[in-house]
């Protein structure tokens, strides 16, 4: 069978349209999924795409019911996906803590709408928290910030291997304003690239007879008492710590000199990086820090960049969800004051950011 | 001298005596699977998955791949290990609650696909793991934690008839039967058709089994008895509702 991206082409495509093309291009078997607006093109793409090579798609009853089903694909060895947003990322956090208790490596693409409730379904980066930090334990899973349909593209063939390396549920983290527009990329077979895809294996469902040949696959997420139960979430937890380093991913420049370093993360700061040439050209010392892994969080690039800094400036389409993740990263790193730029629910553009720049400079 | 001892192949014997409570049916309902298992040579093909609640504690039972999942969300989890592993034999194993209440969804939508997987439900007529609270299929008039002067009907309803609403919305190709403990060889008979159901691919496979809760219902085992043989299929019918090939009535 023909591979789905042979080498490498360019695209214009939209973002939700990309995601399917890179599920494609990962190898991915199958997605789970239920309609929720804005991923429904993926879904849509995945469906057309899909059973041109052999991969699959169900579609479920819910969100709870695509979030489990994923799990359920996951174990029994597919490199299984599902995508949702809004309301439906709220419904997934059920499985996903499950596969974060049992080190599951489910994949979830989450295209942000508005929030609370139903809200809008069209854009907003207001499940930074849900997504780091939801469910009933201690957020032990991987969430990429996507900024570009190329970034797309690459951190969803990317978040299948961190999943299935480290075991940790991985998010792509995007939103409704890429999950819709068109843009142009590169699409590319991985293993041209260098990127070899790290093999599945099943969790149950393995060869060989169960007690004969082999111990059973015996898996839990319930434990008899709190020293059992104290003792796992402490491994995951050094685990977690170790291979935080090698996960934590950034974009930085002109914070050298940077009297104020703006703080931005996914589609926000393309407007923070335009904001800082126009800003820089315009002689004011003013630097750019992105963390592309929202968790685990880049704590130390960011105490590096801010090193000559005054004044921290958080833009995001949110009120002050990114402003907390600064905050307890930074907390006894730095004592700078932080100013926001919030607008839940909104897009923000260059120019507004210029402008707060200009006011905050200007004092 | 050597005991041998009488459990299926099937089951772990390290993990025995299991921990359900003395009087409890789950050990039955697990004892007609294994025998079923055995009997069809599936032990290295299945993959069963237990619900929260007492259906928890079958997660090391069998010397076969087990996953212990969320209250009423092991349908979904067993469909999705199915739809990725079709070789695999799925067997869903729940409570009335997992199934009929919180994961009822999924029930439905399970069925509606005609998902080619193997649901066990057991009805103890409670919560058993909470401390015996109503649940859909508690009796009219059966007094629980959370209906301690009994069920009334005018205001929770009439006690939950799964299997037939199963039967009534699955497509040709379903098995939906009711067993009972107190007949253990019948409900052995049920589980083994409803695996084989799923292995000929038909269609969905659904088996409720009446079962025991005397730590909850606080009976002795004569009173025990008497309720789940003569009192439970006063309201749930006991046998086959739904065989794939047979015209129905």
């Amino acid at each position: 069978m023909a591979k789905p991206i042979e080498g490498e082409k360019r695209a214009f495509m939209t973002g939700n349209e990309v995601v399917a093309w890179a599920a494609l291009a990962a190898q991915a078997d199958i997605m789970y999924g239920y309609p929720i607006t804005p991923q429904n093109e993926i879904m849509h793409y995945w469906t057309r795409l899909g059973p041109k090579f052999e991969k699959k798609f169900l579609q479920t009853e819910d969100e709870i019911s695509a979030g489990f089903t994923t799990v359920g694909g996951v174990l029994s060895g597919a490199r299984a996906f599902t995508a949702t947003g809004g309301p439906g990322n709220i419904l997934m956090q059920e499985s996903i803590s499950m596969a974060e208790m049992m080190r599951i490596p489910t994949v979830m693409v989450i295209q942000q709408r508005g929030g609370p409730s139903t809200a809008t379904v069209i854009y907003s980066q207001q499940e930074v928290m849900l997504t780091t930090h939801g469910g009933n334990g201690e957020g032990h899973r991987i969430v990429y910030s996507t900024a570009t349909h190329q970034d797309l593209f690459d951190y969803t063939i990317k978040a299948f291997n961190t999943a299935w390396k480290y075991r940790f549920p991985t998010f792509v983290l995007g939103d409704g304003y890429q999950a819709k527009m068109r843009e142009s990329l590169t699409i590319y077979d991985p293993e041209m690239r260098g990127v070899k895809m790290v093999p599945t294996v099943p969790l149950l469902g393995q060869e060989g007879m169960p007690g004969v040949d082999r111990e059973p696959s015996l898996l839990r997420n319930t434990f008899n008492t709190e020293e059992e139960l104290y003792a796992i979430i402490k491994d995951y937890q050094q685990e977690y710590d170790r291979i935080a380093p090698e996960l934590v991913e950034h974009e930085q420049f002109a914070c050298e000199d940077a009297e104020i370093v703006i703080i931005s993360h996914g589609v926000v700061s393309r407007s923070s990086k335009m904001a800082v040439h126009e800003l820089r050209a315009e002689g004011i010392k003013v630097g750019y820090f992105r963390p592309i892994t929202l968790r685990p969080f880049p704590a130390d690039d960011l105490s590096g960049a801010i090193a000559k800094a005054k004044l921290l400036l958080v833009v995001e389409s949110a009120e002050g969800q990114l402003v907390k993740l600064v905050r307890q990263n930074l907390y006894g790193h730095s004592i700078l004051p932080i100013e926001g730029l919030l607008k839940p629910g909104v897009g923000v553009t260059s120019e507004e950011i210029v402008d707060k720049v200009k006011a905050l400079a200007a004092h | 001298m050597s005991i041998e001892l009488s459990m299926p192949k099937s089951w772990r014997q390290e993990t025995k005596p299991h921990k359900f409570c003395p009087g409890c049916g789950h050990g039955l309902v697990l004892k007609a699977l294994g025998r079923s298992i055995d009997e069809l040579g599936i032990q290295d093909k299945v993959v069963f998955g237990c619900d929260i609640g007492c259906s928890l504690l079958a997660w090391d039972f069998f010397n076969v791949d087990t996953v212990q999942t969320h209250h009423g969300r092991t349908t979904p989890v067993i469909t999705g290990i199915k739809r990725a592993r079709p070789d695999r034999i799925g067997v869903a194993y729940m409570g009335d609650g997992g199934g009929y209440a919180i994961g009822s969804q999924h029930l439905v939508n399970a069925a509606m696909r005609n998902e080619r997987i193997t649901a066990i439900l057991v009805n103890n007529a409670n919560y058993g793991m909470t401390g015996g609270q109503m649940a859909p299929t508690s009796l009219p008039g059966m007094k629980t934690e959370t209906s301690p002067y009994g069920r009334d009907p005018e205001h929770t309803g009439m006690p939950m008839q799964g299997p037939e609403m199963v039967a009534a919305i699955a497509r040709e190709g379903a098995y939906v039967a009711r067993g009972t403990i107190a007949n253990v060889r019948q409900a052995t008979t049920f589980i083994k058709r409803a695996l084989e159901n799923q292995m000929a691919g038909n269609g969905f496979s659904f088996v409720e089994i009446l079962s025991t809760c005397p730590t909850n219902w606080s009976t002795n085992a004569k009173d025990t008895w008497h309720f789940v043989e003569q009192e439970m299929p006063k309201y749930f019918k006991v046998g086959e509702i739904k065989v794939p090939g047979t015209k129905e009535e």
